[in-house]
């Protein structure tokens, strides 16, 4: 126990006096925490507050491109500058190269006209299959309409991009809708459709109840904070990599262990050292965090970190993925024989595990080919485990089934430790 | 089997070759260094001295014959045996961001001593090789000579029974040299059985009484450093290791 305690508190004043190690393992998680939290949070806001910037220009004088562009602000997530109608498209495209929007859309001139058009040709047809008696079809082929031009800037990412169309979509359907209504209306009663009438049956919609289905019964809706901070804690645990990995080694190439393997030691002593050590700093990492989302966040205009009920859960999740990344960066420091290569090796691996482990993109979202192999990646068990408990309001005994593979994997890693150790005439 | 009660080292005939190496380093080879004497094992680059040493700390297995320390076969007590040596590598085999002070307990530790041992040692070891004033600053900032004395320190911090120094002084100066020089022969007077290889004969000549010459894996001479110099009618250990070993280039 004496020779235990010597040398934690050994791997203790090397790790406190290695700053930039120090900066590496408390610094760059709260950096990517604020970061990305603010990224996503921003995005966010954008949907939902009116702060997209759109251009809007209204070729048409008719009804239905005045009830296109109300369509349009109703949907509530854009802002909207009007562009004159003369303007060129040409012109609408430089404003955007100048950043004035990301996107812009052009209503075309006869866009009422032929909007009646085809909703006429549809009430017609309607009333046909009814069996009642219409007015000859016009022949006027509805694939002649000309259609909305929607513009929009490069930066803009393809997932918001579709978005936007959907909404756009769902715009015309209403501004659509709404005249072949009309035509109906007025083919059976030779009258306009009332106001009062129109609106019931337009502006009547069953309303969405959105609910996230929490385990603990709350609904409150998930922030930026909840999904950005537990994933980005996970990823600065296994980024303990570059110290400790490299730690182990400085320890291997100095001659400091020619004299250990001399000594009436066994080199496990060591290294259940630094797994003790480093199991602490990434405790410390995963608490230094959580209290900046807690404290921190809320006071730069981020959404605060709700703390899950079960504690006692968190400080379990916490252990073992901690546990988890102090065995794969000790791994990966008993078989790179160089700090380049431990840091290289260490750096892309968590990177690339990070990835197919659901850091960067959700597991659902990823192809059925990356499903097996994101189940290979222990930061995708440690992000489940932490989402089960900070998203969905889980318990420990919610998360067991993400712990135990997790266990399973630190436990391989662990045994190819003590492979390469023997391998290597270290034990 | 029973052996001499006053061998430090036998071995019996070692066989060792480097993993992927067609040749071997040793066939064969017997020396005995009996408990008490300062030897000196020297050889041109190449010949065999550190992996020699090697395979007497452990840190290398040898695939043949028998090593013993004390009458201990290295190759079934390790861990065990090593309590009795003390090794002091040619390099710098310390943590360079920790002061002599935490080095020494860390290593004295390993070395199987308690916590007041460790104390006792520290501050006698800090004293005698002079590093009392500096016992608390990180030895990076060390010069050679003071990292010098702390590797040895660490070395014999277990009062070791058997104490092996590979180049020792290599790249210090004259008081350095002297200081570690006069602290090893103090140390042997105590009863440490020293095996020492350095290149530096002039020094060696000072501490040796006894010595073998090893070249091509194979021991070429071994006895008292007097009884060498008057057989084959050299002053001193160089021109004894020129006659013996050639004038050509080894590691060309």
């Amino acid at each position: 126990m004496f020779k235990l305690r010597s040398t934690i508190l050994k791997d203790i004043r090397i790790l406190t006096r290695d700053k930039l190690g120090l900066i590496f393992m408390f610094v760059m998680p709260i950096v990517l925490a604020i970061v990305i939290t603010a990224v996503q949070n921003s995005t966010f806001e954008m949907l939902n507050t009116n702060t997209v910037p759109m251009l809007l220009c209204n070729r048409d004088t008719g009804e239905a491109g005045k009830q296109m562009e109300m369509a349009i602000t109703k949907v509530g997530m854009f802002d909207l500058k009007q562009v004159m109608p003369n303007v060129t498209d040409k012109e609408i495209a430089e404003r955007m190269h100048a950043k004035d929007a990301v996107i812009a859309i052009i209503i075309p001139a006869d866009f009422t006209q032929k909007i009646k058009l085809k909703a006429g040709q549809t009430a017609k047809k309607a009333l046909k299959n009814f069996g009642m008696q219409t007015d000859s079809l016009l022949s006027t082929d509805s694939s002649n309409i000309q259609p909305i031009t929607l513009l929009y800037h490069p930066v803009l990412q393809e997932s918001f991009r579709h978005s936007i169309q959907g909404a756009l979509k769902s715009s015309l359907q209403m501004v659509q809708n709404k005249e072949v209504l009309k035509s109906l209306y007025f083919s059976l009663n030779e009258s306009a459709l009332p106001d009062s009438l129109e609106n019931d049956l337009m502006n009547n919609q069953i309303a969405i109840n959105e609910i996230p289905i929490s385990r603990d019964g709350s609904r409150n809706i998930p922030n930026a904070s909840q999904h950005n901070v537990p994933a980005w804690t996970v990823f600065a645990m296994f980024f303990i990599v570059i110290s400790l990995g490299g730690s182990v080694v400085r320890e291997k190439l100095n001659g400091s262990f020619v004299r250990l393997k001399t000594l009436p030691t066994n080199y496990l002593v060591s290294l259940i050292s630094k797994q003790l050590t480093y199991l602490f700093v990434t405790v410390v990492q995963a608490a230094v965090v959580f209290s900046i989302g807690i404290w921190l966040f809320p006071s730069m205009g981020l959404p605060k970190l709700n703390l899950p009920a079960d504690i006692t859960g968190v400080v379990i999740v916490t252990l073992i993925c901690g546990w988890c990344a102090v065995s794969y960066a000790i791994m990966v420091g008993v078989f790179a024989k160089t700090q380049e290569q431990a840091n290289g090796i260490g750096a892309v691996s968590i990177v690339l595990m990070a990835a197919v482990g659901g850091l960067l993109v959700p597991g659902f979202a990823m192809p059925e080919s990356f499903q097996f192999v994101m189940k290979l990646s222990p930061l995708h068990w440690c992000l489940e485990a932490y989402y089960g408990l900070f998203l969905e309001g889980g318990k420990l005994k919610d998360v067991v089934l993400n712990i135990l593979p997790l266990l399973g994997i630190t436990f391989v890693i662990q045994l190819i430790t003590l492979y390469g150790l023997k391998r290597k005439n270290l034990i | 089997m029973e052996y001499m009660s006053n061998a430090a080292v036998s071995i019996y005939n070692l066989g060792f070759t480097y993993p992927g190496q067609p040749v071997s380093c040793f066939s064969n080879l017997n020396l005995k260094v009996q408990e008490g004497e300062r030897f000196g094992l020297f050889g041109p680059n190449g010949a065999g001295k550190t992996t020699l040493m090697n395979c007497m700390t452990g840190l290398l297995k040898f695939q043949e014959g028998n090593i013993q320390l004390l009458g201990h076969e290295i190759a079934h007590h390790k861990k065990s045996i090593n309590r009795l040596f003390g090794f002091v590598p040619q390099d710098f085999s310390f943590y360079q961001e920790l002061s002599p002070t935490e080095n020494l307990a860390f290593f004295g530790a390993w070395s199987g001593l308690n916590k007041t041992e460790i104390k006792i040692k520290t501050e006698e070891l800090l004293e005698v090789l002079g590093l009392a004033d500096v016992h608390n600053k990180k030895v990076e900032q060390f010069s050679g000579g003071m990292k010098r004395r702390v590797n040895l320190a660490i070395g014999v911090m277990h009062d070791p029974r058997i104490l092996f120094l590979d180049e020792p002084t290599v790249g210090v100066d004259v008081h350095t040299r002297h200081a570690i020089i006069n602290y090893l022969k103090k140390l042997n007077e105590n009863g440490t059985t020293l095996i020492y290889t350095s290149h530096q004969l002039s020094e060696a000549e000072e501490l040796c009484n006894k010595v073998a010459l090893i070249d091509d894996g194979k021991i070429i001479a071994h006895d008292m450093l007097q009884q060498l110099k008057q057989d084959h009618k050299e002053d001193g250990l160089e021109g004894l290791f020129l006659n013996l070993t050639g004038k050509s280039f080894r590691d060309s």
